[in-house]
């Protein structure tokens, strides 16, 4: 196997060529958008090499705290975005079942994954338990708030339609069962998707990164496939539970809609 | 059957007393915006009142549950919605939803027959126009044999011989089984031709 080629200073520099591009695209289009690139950039650049100090202390360290510290931030950032990247304003129930729904699918999904699956010893590993809680919290977020969306829009928009299945005698499971599998289907959606397009579309980050940094291209893969279907599965477990206690947060004790 | 105490909804509605009786047509009339409407949804329960009582056969309508007051108590709204599916699928879902046993294709036709639909049972509901769609939504609930009819304008989107044909057998089926049928309508000849008492509800109260 070929040495790893370690990226000099100049070469990281110089992928910065893409950035100096899209604002001389954007500036001379007139697309008022230089500052947002700029700050990302700068976000990305500075969170990396934050991320990257810290990780190799906690590699160097182990210590189950650390796993647990770093993996309860990623939960409380996932959460917080969220709530934010949904357009209409949330009540503090329905945030509340986000934040119980990420906690509980991801972190039993991880758990899964790590001992079982991987059947990593010691199961902090940190090396190991990062990188996937990152891939299994970060794509819950991403599903989760499509579900959010979905359910939020979904019974607003079918206001009617729940109303007059709740006339007819409906229980509010009944009423806003539609609205529910129709959340249900976009928040999964993207991830059936990704599944689909991997290996021939796309390689996907992590793989890719594992045959970049000199592991064997078969590994990277059972790694990937391993990962995807964690992923898979705590998608499903994370929106089902926000699906199932999240409708009912539309609903008073009375069984009458709240909107 | 009903008994409102001192009820307020809100700034729209405030009735000081009021007694719907069992087994009678009530009509009630108003202008747009009058709260007709809310008073149907509230002894619907979809609503509840800001403050007063409402009794249901003599028991407060907070001490019943919500769902099994409505498939006894079931309502019509003014625009009812066509759920997806077929004329069949449509008009079984009250009974799907009340959970109450799924009947046959005769019984469904012969429901159609009193709303006067005639389309097959497998039409797409979503191609029927409005009036139709108002009859198969008056065939849903018909079919679900409740105890009491809560109706908004349902003939609303009806010409004027259907109007009288649908009205004619809707209200002979109530008597003929002892229902309750409690409907509003801005139609002064609906109103005197099928209601045995008519309720006048004006800028928010009863005004006769």
């Amino acid at each position: 196997m070929k040495d790893v080629i370690e990226l000099q200073i100049w070469q990281i520099a110089a992928a910065y060529i893409f950035v100096v591009i899209l604002l001389a695209i954007v500036r001379i289009k007139g697309i008022p958008r230089e500052k947002e690139i700029i700050i990302s950039t700068v976000r990305m650049t500075l969170q990396l090499i934050l991320t990257g100090y810290v990780l190799v202390y906690i590699f160097d360290n182990s210590h189950p705290l650390y796993t647990i510290i770093i993996t309860g931030i990623m939960e409380v950032f996932a959460i917080n975005n969220i709530c934010k990247r949904t357009k209409t304003k949330l009540a503090p129930k329905v945030k509340r079942i986000i934040a119980f729904s990420m906690i509980c699918g991801t972190l039993s999904s991880l758990m899964y994954f790590i001992l079982v699956v991987v059947n990593l010893s010691p199961w902090y590993e940190p090396r190991y338990f990062i990188p996937i809680a990152g891939m299994i919290i970060g794509n819950s977020m991403t599903g989760i708030s499509l579900g959010v969306t979905k359910l939020v829009d979904g019974m607003t928009a079918q206001k009617n339609l729940i109303e007059s299945a709740l006339m007819l005698g409906a229980t509010p499971k009944m009423a806003a069962k539609q609205v529910v599998d129709s959340a249900f289907d976009s928040a999964i959606l993207p991830t059936i998707n990704s599944m689909v397009g991997m290996g021939i579309v796309f390689l996907p980050g992590m793989m890719t990164g594992q045959i970049l940094s000199g592991t064997s291209p078969v590994t990277a893969i059972e790694y990937q496939i391993a990962i995807m279907l964690g992923i898979l599965g705590s998608v499903t477990l994370t929106v089902i539970l926000f699906l199932h206690l999240g409708y009912k947060a539309f609903f008073n004790k009375e069984h009458q809609l709240e909107i | 059957m009903f008994r409102l105490q001192e009820v307020k909804y809100k700034d729209i509605l405030y009735i000081k007393n009021l007694f719907i009786p069992k087994g009678k047509i009530t009509a009630i009339v108003g202008e747009s915006g009058s709260g007709k409407t809310t008073l149907l949804r509230l002894l619907n329960k979809l609503i509840s009142p800001t403050c007063g009582k409402i009794f249901y056969n003599g028991k407060p309508l907070d001490e019943i549950n919500s769902i099994e007051l409505r498939r006894s108590v079931v309502m019509l709204p003014q625009t009812p919605p066509i759920f997806a599916g077929t004329v069949r699928d449509n008009l079984l879902i009250g009974l799907k939803f009340s959970e109450k046993p799924i009947v046959g294709d005769n019984k469904l036709l012969e429901t159609l027959n009193m709303v006067h639909l005639n389309k097959p049972l497998t039409e797409d509901a979503e191609k029927l126009s409005g009036g139709e769609k108002q009859r198969l939504a008056l065939g849903r609930i018909i079919l679900m044999d409740p105890e009491v009819f809560l109706l908004d304008e349902p003939s609303s989107a009806l010409d004027e011989d259907t109007e009288k044909a649908v009205m004619e057998n809707l209200v002979r089926y109530t008597k003929a089984k002892d229902k309750t049928l409690i409907m509003v309508t801005h139609s002064t000849k609906v109103s005197e031709v099928f209601s045995d008492i008519i309720i006048e509800i004006k800028k928010g109260t009863v005004a006769g």
